[in-house]
């Protein structure tokens, strides 16, 4: 099922009588998520995301636009009608009720024809258990499992009535680093699996990147870019996503262009074709620098890291935005870690120029 | 160097003792006093059963037995009867059960609307409610005990139940604990496409099972207490509910009355009281206590 | 929260709430006030048609009334002297109870059983414990066979048996009776209160009083009272505010003559004095009574206010 949203802006009114700021959350928003895909909504808290998805959901009305499964419009649709199944941060699991009571519930709602039999619902909450291998726990209360099983049976309720969408509302983030890692997999089974399409929200870059078909990076309620993971992370369209997309994070430098040369400091470390004169952001990702005794940027060093098989070497420079730059460098390469100051090369493709004032990027082509 | 060490030694020793002794004495005094207050609470129950079971001549001796020389059961027996504790007994279950349920179902309903539903003026009604908790019961009485009257309620069952059904306090009580259930349990049940009423039953009620048997116990043991209003407005035989009737039908407190028979009878009225608290001791105390720190 | 197109259906939900409190609560707070300042209404002469003024003069009457100062007095004295008695031993058991593990448990059960009594059936036994027994309304020729259980126990301690609620017994008596009953049935409320409370505290303030070589009498002063502070604030206004609706309690120890055979009415009480209006018809009075207690409830409960706002730690 495609699902597209066009023009969507929610506007909360303001608390009270007196302070009457509304509040836009999301602004002007157009998103067409394509059938059977994975899409990871991402950006920093309050950032108008978790609204996009209960929007999606219907449990929210946009205040303008519309939102469109296929080619049914359901802007004004109640979400029990929508078809889709939403999970929760903290799982929202019905504490009082077992496993396979909370899997069942869903199914209960169902009124007249849609409504299966006893048995068949039964077949399907089984079904539902056995693909997020939860079958053996369907007489336990929520309490009595752990986070990852919790998240495994929200998600079973979410699909046991067949949604056409899949909603995950930071599906991960209650749980600890190592289980993180395996449910985010058993997330991406799942979806491939019973190829439902399938929109997360999270706050995690990481997270996104690693399993989206799509990542869609807002900010401030407005969209900033959509596109497969590796192409935004090596393409961003402004500086607020090359610096959200990333660990450790992009460098940011204060320079300028000059004649096709781009300078940060007083140092020109690239020529490119054509770039206007003018003050600029110059951020390099950490891997783009290229160790070299008579390379073009010189820096203070730091210190060195060395990390198996790369190494990190931190260093000021006086152009930095940030206090020290980061460099991820094979850690076969030699450095002399009592050295005063260390050079780099930069790689043409992990630079990227950003107009000083909209911020947006200056796109370049290398001479 | 010794002697310093001796004397930091012996210091160690005895303060080891003088802490010990002190922390003994301190427990021996907690425990002394503890054990007096419960006596003192303890004693008029005891010296009611006791006195129940006396014959009245025994009871009047100069020197009180501290049990009965010989148990008389019959003064039970006798209370029940010469109190008509029966019917009383009949008439105060009828109008706690009734009124109990009517109340929960008034309370769920108006708690739920309260917790977990939007309308225009909500904040505004529900503080004007919680306001009318300030005024003194009495103030209503005055102008009920009419309406009651003009009603023609006078002497019947609905006098007794209506006017007490709705109670701000557990409305508060209920809404507190609704609003603890997280806010996504009644998203998902939307998305799942659950009635607002469904919701309430088969999620909102559940889960505040505690707090509704702490509603239901209190409520019974309100009903079960009752004397003022019933006394004014329902004291007639059919209807006269089981304090009203102690109290009626052993007017002297003082002089010599038959103790013995109007000891039994407070047992036998006390007693439902303290089977509930027995058994369902744990929600009554949660109950009280809510209603203490939320308050 | 949902949005949802459907808000009426909120009033559906509050519908039988609302009428009820409109009938049994809304009016009588309009019509009590309407009544208080018709000067001497009384119900059955208003149904006949008969109109009244407007003015105060209830208030004027209700004041002036010596039965109503003697009821002022009882309550007010009721209550100065129980609230702070009953709160103070709360809290001793409160705390000793907490810093205690064995028999905790039942302890705190038997502490907590006045609560689910019968204020009249155990003003009963109450009365039976102090009564003289065999002075058939305590006149003259009567001969006295047991002095009572609270009187033997006098007597065994070497003191002297006192006519506490009979026939000629003396205001101080009956005073101290109703004392030890109101003590006896406030306690429960207060003790569990007041547990709750300390069982709240964090257990690291007293680790590190320990530490620092705080006294027992230190730790209760500087740590137990300021941090249980609220709850006691809550315990003491709660107490106050039922203390001036004290009602039943004397009329299970003296029955409905509100006082000693000979001096019927000398314990009554500001509430007795409403219900007493109420029964002879005179809902003017009674009206006036009720605004004047609610105006008092209402001072102390604010003064308490404001004293614990100085008071209360937090």
């Amino acid at each position: 099922m495609k699902v597209e949203l066009r023009n969507i802006t929610k506007v909360f009114p303001g608390r009270s009588k007196k302070q009457n700021e509304e509040v836009v959350a999301v602004d002007n928003c157009s998103i067409t998520i394509p059938d059977g895909k994975l899409i990871g909504l991402l950006g920093p808290s309050g950032c108008g995301k978790s609204t996009t998805l209960y929007m999606i959901c219907g449990l929210q009305k946009p205040t303008k636009g519309q939102i469109f499964f296929g080619e049914d419009d359901v802007t004004e649709l109640a979400p029990e009608n929508r078809g889709v199944g939403l999970v929760f941060q903290n799982y929202a699991l019905y504490p009082h009720l077992t496993v396979k009571q909370n899997i069942l519930f869903p199914l209960q709602n169902l009124k007249g024809e849609d409504r299966p039999s006893k048995e068949e619902m039964l077949k399907r909450a089984y079904e539902t258990a056995k693909l997020v291998q939860i079958s053996e726990l369907m007489d336990r209360k929520p309490s009595e499992l752990s986070g990852g099983q919790q998240q495994r049976v929200a998600i079973a309720r979410a699909l046991v009535k067949m949604p056409r969408v899949l909603l995950l509302d930071e599906p991960l983030s209650n749980l600890d680093a190592r289980l993180r890692l395996q449910t985010r997999e058993e997330i991406r089974r799942i979806q491939r699996e019973t190829k439902i399409t399938t929109v997360f929200v999270t706050h995690d870059q990481d997270e996104a990147m690693s399993i989206s078909d799509y990542i869609v990076v807002m900010k401030q309620g407005v969209v900033q870019q959509i596109g497969k993971p590796q192409e935004v992370y090596d393409d961003p369209d402004n500086l607020f996503v090359a610096k959200f997309l990333g660990t450790p994070p992009i460098n940011v430098f204060s320079g300028h262009i000059k004649d096709n040369t781009v300078f940060i400091g007083g140092e020109g470390v690239l020529r490119t074709k054509s770039a206007p004169d003018g003050e600029v952001y110059i951020g390099v990702r950490p891997e783009g620098f290229i160790l070299n005794d008579s390379g073009a940027l010189g820096c203070e060093l730091s210190r060195i890291e060395v990390m198996g098989r790369d190494m990190s070497i931190i260093s000021k420079n006086d152009a930095s935005v940030n206090e020290t730059i980061r460099s991820i460098i094979n850690s076969d390469i030699k450095a002399d870690p009592g050295a005063k100051t260390v050079r780099f090369d930069i790689k043409p493709h992990k630079l990227f120029l950003f107009d000083k004032e909209s911020e947006k990027r200056i796109r370049f082509e290398v001479e | 160097m010794d002697g310093i060490k001796v004397m930091r030694e012996r210091d160690i020793g005895s303060a080891r003792s003088h802490q010990r002794i002190v922390g003994i004495a301190a427990q021996a005094f907690c425990y002394l006093f503890l054990i007096f207050m419960a006596l003192v609470v303890l004693f008029p129950f005891y010296w009611m059963i006791n006195s129940s079971l006396k014959s009245l001549a025994e009871y009047k001796q100069s020197v009180p037995t501290f049990w009965p020389n010989k148990v008389l059961w019959s003064n039970y027996a006798e209370a029940f009867s010469s109190a008509s504790l029966g019917r009383l007994f009949l008439n105060t279950a009828y109008v706690g059960i009734v009124s109990t349920l009517l109340s929960l179902v008034i309370t769920i309903l108006s708690a739920f609307a309260f917790a977990r539903l939007e309308f225009r003026g909500k904040d505004l009604l529900f503080s004007a409610l919680l306001a009318t908790m300030m005024i003194p019961g009495e103030l209503f009485t005055i102008t009920n005990y009419s309406t009651v009257t003009m009603l023609g309620w006078r002497n019947t069952y609905t006098v007794l139940i209506v006017p007490f059904l709705v109670s701000v306090f557990y409305i508060y009580l209920l809404r507190q604990n609704f609003l603890q259930i997280p806010n996504e349990l009644y998203l998902a049940a939307k998305v799942d496409g659950t009635s607002d009423f469904k919701y309430l039953c088969k999620v909102m009620i559940p889960l505040s099972l505690p707090t509704l048997i702490s509603i239901t116990i209190l409520k019974m043991m309100g009903a079960w207490n009752s004397y003022i209003w019933p006394r004014l407005v329902a004291n007639d035989e059919a209807h006269r509910l089981i304090t009203n009737g102690l109290r009626n039908a052993f007017t002297d407190t003082t002089g010599d009355v038959n103790y013995p028979v109007q000891m039994a009878a407070v047992a036998l009225v006390s007693a439902p009281l303290f089977l509930v608290f027995v058994f369902l001791r744990k929600y009554i105390m949660k109950g009280v206590s809510r209603s203490g720190i939320k308050g | 929260m949902v949005e949802s197109k459907q808000k009426w259906k909120a009033w559906l939900y509050l519908a039988p709430a609302i009428a009820l409190l409109l009938v049994f609560t809304v009016w009588p707070i309009i019509n009590t006030v309407r009544m208080a300042f018709l000067e001497g209404y009384r119900g059955l002469e208003a149904a006949n048609g008969q109109t009244f003024q407007i003015g105060v003069e209830n208030f004027v009457k209700v004041v002036k009334y010596k039965r109503f100062l003697s009821c002022l007095k009882n309550t007010v004295l009721l209550c100065v002297l129980t609230v702070p008695i009953s709160s103070f031993l709360a809290l001793l058991v409160a705390v000793f109870l907490n810093s205690i593990k064995w028999l905790q448990k039942p302890l705190q059960t038997v502490f907590f059983l006045p609560y689910v009594t019968n204020s009249i059936a155990i003003g009963m036994v109450f009365a039976a414990m102090f009564n003289i027994v065999g002075s058939f309304y305590g006149t003259e020729n009567e001969i006295v066979v047991t002095a009572g259980i609270i009187n033997n126990i006098i007597e065994f301690f070497g003191g002297k048996a006192i006519n506490w609620i009979n026939y000629g017994s003396s205001y101080i008596a009956n005073i101290t009776v109703m004392v030890i009953y109101i003590v006896w049935n406030a306690l429960p409320f207060k003790i569990l209160i007041l547990l709750g409370g300390l069982q709240s505290i964090n257990k690291q303030y007293y680790e590190a009083a320990k530490v620092d070589g705080t006294s027992r009498t230190r730790i209760f002063t500087r740590i137990t009272v300021p941090l249980l502070s609220p709850m006691l604030a809550y315990v003491v206004i709660t107490g106050f505010i039922g203390g001036f609706k004290e009602y039943t309690s004397i009329i299970g120890i003296f029955g409905e003559s509100m006082g000693p055979a000979d001096d019927a009415g000398r314990l009554n009480t500001m509430v007795g004095f409403i219900y007493d209006a109420i029964e002879s018809n005179n809902q003017g009075r009674a009206s006036a009574a009720a605004l004047i207690l609610f105006v008092i409830i209402l001072a102390v409960t604010l003064i308490n206010l404001q004293v614990s706002k100085k008071s209360v730690h937090y």
